[in-house]
């Protein structure tokens, strides 16, 4: 009971107390740049959770049976941002043989989630964070599902403020970061949880 | 103005790559809760970008076209890593204050974007100067933030206290809010005065994802600079 407890804290943790996004600032990039449309952010939020999860299974396997026996935790974040390229590149190369209609769906994002540095930051958390192989796997789960909800969430004001009248020195970028900044206050009550 | 104190005037003034190019969103926003974690941010990311930039502008002509991000971001991930373990080694306060941002700074748009945007295309010298520049426009954006949100939500500067004891800080600036609210107030600013000089565009978007388009974008902009100019 109590390993159950424990890692659903992870999960929730991973997702709402400390949302990767709007308190831990990672993948800044994709969650200001890719927010447009609600349609492309689910689409990108998807792909992030799948290659998110899988990164934390595999980088936890690497560093546990292949670092850490042969002293070369050192060479951890080099090892981790290669087995991120790379993997990225087998989920595509697998999409666009298994299912082309969520290939052509999740089109240019899918090679751009290399350099999202949420996958990497996970990856390296985990390992300094201590987590076990469940652990790792449902912490970067919890984390893709809190980047998703995060860039679906601002997707969606921002298409409702699409015909608003906003001043022109606000418009673009300053008035994403003021939405993110309102988000990030409502998420910030859920720190009230841990 | 030679070709090189003008990489230097592009990536500090022109370029900004934290207000004007909104590129190393990440790191600009997490450590910026003091002008100390920002320094020490800034410095090193600095001489990952100055390094990385010489040894890629020396390579450029022996690594095939196909495999040259994954190359890119192999040589960018070693000098991380020697960073890191510097850093480690001497400036152990700042390494746990700035923990997991300092390996973070292999996928930071920046140090790809200006290796394939520049230093893919240009002589080592010039690869240089221009990590200087970018990497000194990176240090001054997060500091600026920094500025801000440490004077105004602790009331300190470099962890000394500057506030007279009756202001009471604003808490929420340094909070996570408080990083979007800054650089939000900082870039409204910065677009208001060009509304009014009209010398330049708006500052729009944010890279469109990551790195690759970061490079493109990059270009694309260059490109129509150019063709302004």
């Amino acid at each position: 009971m109590s390993g159950n407890t424990s890692l659903f804290m992870i999960i929730i943790g991973a997702a709402l107390v400390n949302n990767v996004v709007l308190s831990q600032f990672l993948g800044i990039c994709s969650f200001l740049g890719v927010s447009n449309k609600i349609k492309t952010s689910a689409s990108l939020g998807g792909a992030v959770i799948f290659v998110i999860t899988i990164a934390s299974a595999v980088a936890n396997l690497l560093y546990t049976f292949i670092l850490e026996p042969l002293g070369l935790d050192y060479l951890q974040t080099i090892v981790f941002i290669i087995v991120i390229a790379a993997l990225v590149q087998v989920v595509e190369m697998f999409l666009k043989k298994t299912s082309p209609a969520l290939y052509t769906a999740l089109g240019i994002y899918l090679p751009l989630i290399t350099t999202n540095c949420a996958v990497l930051g996970v990856a390296l958390n985990n390992v300094s964070d201590g987590y076990n192989f469940i652990e790792s796997v449902i912490s970067g789960f919890g984390t893709g599902v809190g980047y998703t909800i995060a860039i679906v969430l601002l997707a969606g004001i921002r298409e409702k403020m699409e015909g608003n009248d906003i001043p022109a020195p606000i418009k673009g970028a300053p008035l994403v970061l003021f939405t993110a900044t309102l988000m990030g206050m409502a998420f910030f009550g859920f720190s009230t949880l841990s | 103005m030679n070709k090189y104190t003008e990489r230097i005037y592009n990536g500090i003034v022109k370029e900004n790559p934290v207000f004007i190019m909104m590129l190393g969103m990440c790191p600009a926003l997490a450590v910026t809760t003091s002008v100390t974690n920002a320094i020490g941010m800034g410095a090193s990311t600095i001489a990952v970008l100055v390094i990385s930039n010489i040894v890629i502008s020396l390579v450029r002509n022996i690594i095939p076209d196909e495999v040259r991000l994954p190359a890119f971001i192999v040589i960018v991930a070693s000098f991380v890593t020697v960073v890191q373990l510097i850093m480690q080694a001497y400036f152990v306060a700042i390494n746990d204050a700035l923990g997991v941002y300092i390996p973070l700074i292999v996928v930071n748009c920046i140090i790809l974007g200006r290796a394939e945007a520049y230093a893919s295309k240009n002589g080592p010298i010039e690869s240089a100067m221009d990590g200087i520049g970018m990497g000194l426009g990176f240090t001054i954006g997060i500091m600026a933030i920094a500025f801000f949100r440490e004077l105004f939500g602790a009331g300190t500067l470099c962890g000394v206290q500057v506030m007279p004891s009756f202001y009471k800080p604003i808490d929420l600036l340094v909070k996570a809010p408080g990083a979007f609210l800054i650089l939000g107030l900082i870039v409204m600013f910065m677009n208001a005065m060009k509304i009014q000089t009209r010398a330049n565009d708006l500052v729009d978007g944010g890279c469109e994802g990551s790195c690759a388009t970061c490079a493109v974008a990059d270009k694309a902009n260059c490109d129509k600079k150019e063709a302004k100019a």
